[in-house]
């Protein structure tokens, strides 16, 4: 089997503190994705998701340290730092921000800002670049003529529409998309997610999208992982998470989230997430899950293969403890 | 469990969920004024200079300006720095000059801020009509040219020191009104204000209880920044000729240095002792001004523009077990890690 | 005007409401005699909320929810309509008495971030609506606190009486403004986005707090985009689109039966949590018009996927489709047929 577009191999994020600390965000996280697939990086505020696809840009600050492998078509893209991940910033890998509608420069034309990256990585440039610059708007479902506007003659959802554009200017093979509709309306929502699937079935593209929305990642994403506490606690096809959640934190989200169809009780997950300057013992969910044992204290869970493609890390799974959820 | 239980359960927070709070000698050290090392060196430098200007006078008898000396002499163990053209002592003549410089420095710090921060305070909160009248007023204001207005005011009201310390008062208030005027209008603005007005608070409370708290700290470090300007401007009116014949000020002694022809007799010692002096204080204002701005205005901090550079390590020993090979320490404690 | 209204019927009663904002021309604008535009945020707007009833105002960024919300409790003076609390209008309540009516009706806000403030112990914060009400003294007011405090889940009391915002998370946050809008015991509660900067997994717990108050006699009037919320734990809903209601009845037959386009199209392109199920969704292209250009007849027509010649012509009225239950209504003249 030819090797994954992307392999994330055991991915360690650190951030400086003050005073000598550090703070580990992401701990040991490790995926994969293929062409044509989407992958749903799932977790709310302070697990570790925006982190981890920063850090596959290279675009971590200064107080940042790294460790583990990141392959894309098999070549180590950390390996030296800078000076590799910037050969493969935006050729391979694009990434569309979070609140990637204030990204623009609101001087320039958009027409300018697309065509800056394909300069910069020298794909085309003057005239050829302009065309192709009102290929991509035309690919996101913009007129090309618009090409002339500034930022703010766009609305929210045209700017997102023409970020997604401009992450697709060097033509990458994977694409991170940061809570791409996070601040939208749910029907300019819809749009961009049905855009975004179709890029990735038109164009062969693969997706990782990072978001805390659990609905949205179940209508667009094949597979997904959830991360807590800075590491994935399970990972597997949409259709297993939340049929067959093997990890409580999955099962509890899910049962936290409101459901247009469901008339189930709403659910809240006490307590708060465990803080990442300090080691953890034990199981990073324990001091919050429903189903603790004595064991979760003293032993840190990791990641074990559950079924097809599908892991989690907690001791009682595949024990049947994972409620099936309807 | 029952409902009403699961209830009770989901509206319950746990109540183990904060921080212990650092203690108050702590809060204080680590406060935006005195971390900085760079506020901390301008406010032991002004420190000093006030604590002369109070004590110094203490142990000087007699007028100042009499003669105790040879004309221009140069510094020697009697006269540490020389003496003037009028044979006065440079050291004694400099300590009451601090007082006097000082003194105008505090003092029209302090009219200008009452002037320029009731306009600003008003213009901003209430905008509309208020703002509109007030802002007029302030562009006047700030078309005047202050050395002609100067020499008009000396010339009709005499030269005193209260005279001078007025109208550095009220030619410069305008910075002040502005800056406070852009800071109120954007408090003003703020949920917790408005949260405030909904419950029904009255503008006299939003005013002193939520939004000039929230000002205040930069209203702090431009006043700072304004007794640097004011001492420098007592300095020039002095020089100019328009200051108080009878005080003796930093400007008072460079003028005399410069109509008594210090330069030509090469007595460096009356001219610039005074100068650097004047230097000193307002470069000490400054840094501490500065140091505040930067700490209390958001927006001057760019660290969000640094160069993205980040470190490659190994990767930590066994994995992640018991959390070993992290390098983290449990240490003294943080802040809460707020959601992002 | 006196203070109490007759306490029969809704607790409170909108009719008509409208808000305009004149949009600034400038003095170029002026001397080009360039017409006078508005926004027109909210164009007649009525509804009702009852006591102990949740009603959900749900629309996308535009509609007007919250600007008819800010509207009711007179934070922005509306133009022309009524808002009847307790049967007095407070459109037409001056300065002072609007203030004194100010106890039985509160809000809270979207962002617990920002609707502290940071000066503030947490014990001043929910003490200010006593203090500025000239309420109790020192020791009832912190015995209110306290009860407050504990009516929003964060017990016990004691320890966070003294804290500052910044040392508290998101949730309890904002369970500290509803603490601060409790402390007077309004009548009407007006929930601006509640939950919608919180985490998901503390979400329900806020939201369980507004169910209990609401069942203990409260009237909650919650404005939400996110409908499923709304469908879970409100009553009635209420959907907006550029600045009007278009469709408004019980909860659940909203959603299980909707007779406006497009609350049907917003319906379909919610997405659920399974993964399996995977409704058809009508998108609906281009974005929502601004408030300042308005379109003829039916404001929704340009966009509607089942729009007729009549619909550009016509104004429809909410009124219950033929058929549907007298509560629940639509503004579509092809509703029910």
């Amino acid at each position: 089997m030819a090797g994954r577009l992307l392999e994330v191999e055991n991915l360690h994020v650190w951030f400086d503190l003050p005073q000598h600390r550090e703070l580990h965000a992401v701990q040991g996280v490790s995926f994969a994705v293929d062409r044509g697939e989407r992958l749903g990086l799932v977790g709310e505020s302070g697990s570790g998701k925006t982190t981890t696809i920063l850090a596959l840009m290279g675009l971590l600050p200064p107080t940042a340290s790294v460790a583990g492998k990141v392959y894309v078509d098999g070549e180590d893209v950390l390996a030296r730092g800078e000076r590799t991940v910037a050969s493969y910033r935006w050729k391979d890998l694009a990434m569309v921000f979070q609140g990637a509608m204030n990204a623009f420069n609101p001087v320039r034309r958009i027409g300018d800002q697309l065509v800056e990256p394909m300069e910069l990585h020298g794909i085309a440039s003057g005239q050829t670049a302009r065309k192709r610059a009102g290929e991509l708007l035309e690919r996101v479902g913009i007129p090309a003529a618009r090409l002339r506007n500034y930022p703010h003659e766009f609305s929210g959802g045209m700017r997102q529409r023409a970020a997604i554009a401009m992450a697709l200017a060097c033509d990458p093979k994977l694409l991170l998309a940061d809570e791409p509709t996070t601040a939208l309306d749910v029907m300019v929502q819809a749009q961009i997610l049905e855009l975004l699937v179709a890029l990735t079935n038109d164009l062969g593209l693969a997706l990782v999208l990072v978001t805390h929305d659990l609905p949205v990642v179940a209508q667009t994403c094949t597979s997904a992982a959830v991360m807590y506490a800075g590491e994935i606690v399970e990972a597997g096809p949409m259709d297993a998470l939340y049929h067959d959640p093997e990890h409580p934190y999955t099962r509890l989200l899910f049962a936290a989230t409101p459901d247009l169809e469901s008339r189930d009780v709403v659910v809240s997950i006490p307590g708060a997430p465990p803080r990442l300057d300090q080691a953890i013992v034990g199981c990073p969910f324990q001091p919050r899950c429903d189903r603790a044992v004595a064991r979760c204290l003293a032993e840190r869970p990791s990641l074990r293969r559950m079924g097809d493609d599908h892991d989690a890390a907690c001791h009682l799974a595949g024990v049947g403890a994972g409620e099936v959820v309807a | 469990m029952t409902t009403a239980e699961q209830t009770a359960e989901q509206t319950a927070v746990p109540a183990v969920a904060l921080p212990p709070r650092p203690s108050r000698l702590r809060r204080l050290l680590s406060s935006p004024v005195l971390a900085n090392r760079q506020s901390l060196v301008g406010l032991s430098i002004l420190g000093l200079f006030v604590l002369v200007a109070l004590i110094g006078p203490l142990f000087i008898h007699g007028d100042v300006r009499a003669k105790v000396g040879p004309v221009f002499a140069p510094p020697s163990r009697r006269f540490w720095l020389g003496t003037d053209g009028g044979g006065s002592d440079m050291v004694q003549l400099l300590v009451m000059g601090a007082r006097v410089s000082l003194l105008v420095g505090f003092a029209s710090a302090a009219v200008s801020v009452l002037i320029g921060g009731t306009v600003g305070l008003l213009s901003g909160f209430y905008g509309g009509k208020t703002d509109i009248v007030l802002m007029r007023i302030t562009d006047y204001v700030l078309v005047l040219p202050d050395i002609p207005l100067m020499i008009v005011v000396a010339a009709l009201f005499g030269r005193s020191l209260t005279n001078i310390i007025l109208i550095i008062g009220i030619i410069y208030w305008t910075s002040t009104a502005r800056l406070l005027r852009a800071q109120v209008k954007s408090v003003r603005e703020r949920v917790y204000v408005q949260r405030a007005r909904a419950l029904g608070a009255g503008n006299a409370r939003l005013i002193f209880r939520h939004v000039l708290p929230q000002v205040t700290p930069l209203l702090i470090a431009n006043t700072v920044l304004f007794i640097a300007y004011a001492i420098f401007a007592e300095t020039f009116i002095t020089f100019l000729g328009l200051g108080d014949p009878s005080i003796v000020s930093w400007g008072r002694l460079i003028e005399n240095a410069f109509t008594d022809d210090a330069i030509l007799n090469n007595a460096w010692w009356a001219i610039v002792p005074p100068g650097v002096a004047v230097t000193v204080v307002v470069l000490a204002c400054t840094m501490t001004g500065q140091a505040m701005e930067d700490a209390l205005n958001p927006r001057l901090r760019s660290g969000h523009l640094s160069v993205r550079r980040f470190r490659l390590r190994p990767v930590p020993g066994e994995g992640l077990g018991a959390g070993a090979g992290t390098g983290a320490v449990p240490a003294s404690p943080a802040p809460p890690r707020e959601p992002s | 005007m006196s203070a109490n209204g007759n306490g029969v019927g809704p607790l409170l009663e909108v009719e008509g409401l409208v808000v305009r904002y004149p949009v600034q021309r400038g003095v170029t604008g002026a001397a080009m005699r360039r017409e006078k535009q508005f926004v027109h945020a909210v164009s007649g707007v009525s509804f009702s909320v009852s006591r102990g009833e949740m009603v959900a105002l749900v629309g996308e960024s535009g509609c007007g929810k919250t600007t008819t919300a800010q509207a009711v409790l007179q934070l922005i003076r509306s133009q022309e309509g009524s808002v009847r609390f307790d049967g007095i209008d407070v459109t037409a309540l001056g300065a002072r008495e609007l203030r004194r009516l100010r106890r039985r009706m509160q809000i809270i806000y979207q962002d617990p971030y920002e609707s502290l403030d940071p000066r503030f112990r947490v014990e001043s914060t929910v003490a200010e609506a006593l203090v500025v009400h000239h309420e109790g003294t020192r020791r009832d007011r912190r015995e209110r606190v306290a009860q407050a405090l504990e009516l929003a889940g964060l017990t016990p009391p004691e320890l966070y009486l003294n804290r500052y915002p910044h040392e508290l998370s998101g949730g309890q946050r904002q369970r500290v403004a509803i603490a601060a809008s409790l402390a007077l015991g309004p009548e009407l509660l007006v929930a601006d986005e509640p939950v919608s900067m919180l985490d998901v997994s503390v979400r329900a717990g806020i939201l369980t707090i507004l169910d209990t108050l609401r069942d203990s006699g409260l009237a909650v009037l919650m404005i939400t985009h996110d409908l499923s919320t709304a469908a879970r734990f409100a009553d009635r809903i209420c959907v907006m689109y550029l600045g009007r209601i278009v469709e408004e009845g019980p909860a659940v037959q909203v959603v299980e039966d909707p007779q406006h386009p497009y609350t049907k199209a917003l319906l379909s392109v919610v997405p659920r949590r399974d993964p399996r199920r995977r409704v058809q969704p009508q998108i609906l292209r281009g974005e929502t018009p601004n408030p300042i250009d308005v379109p003829p007849g039916c404001r929704f027509h340009p966009r509607c996927p089942v729009a007729i010649a009549e619909c550009r012509a016509t104004d429809p009225e909410l009124r219950a489709p033929v058929g549907a239950a007298e509560e629940h209504r639509a503004a579509c003249i092809l509703a029910g047929r």
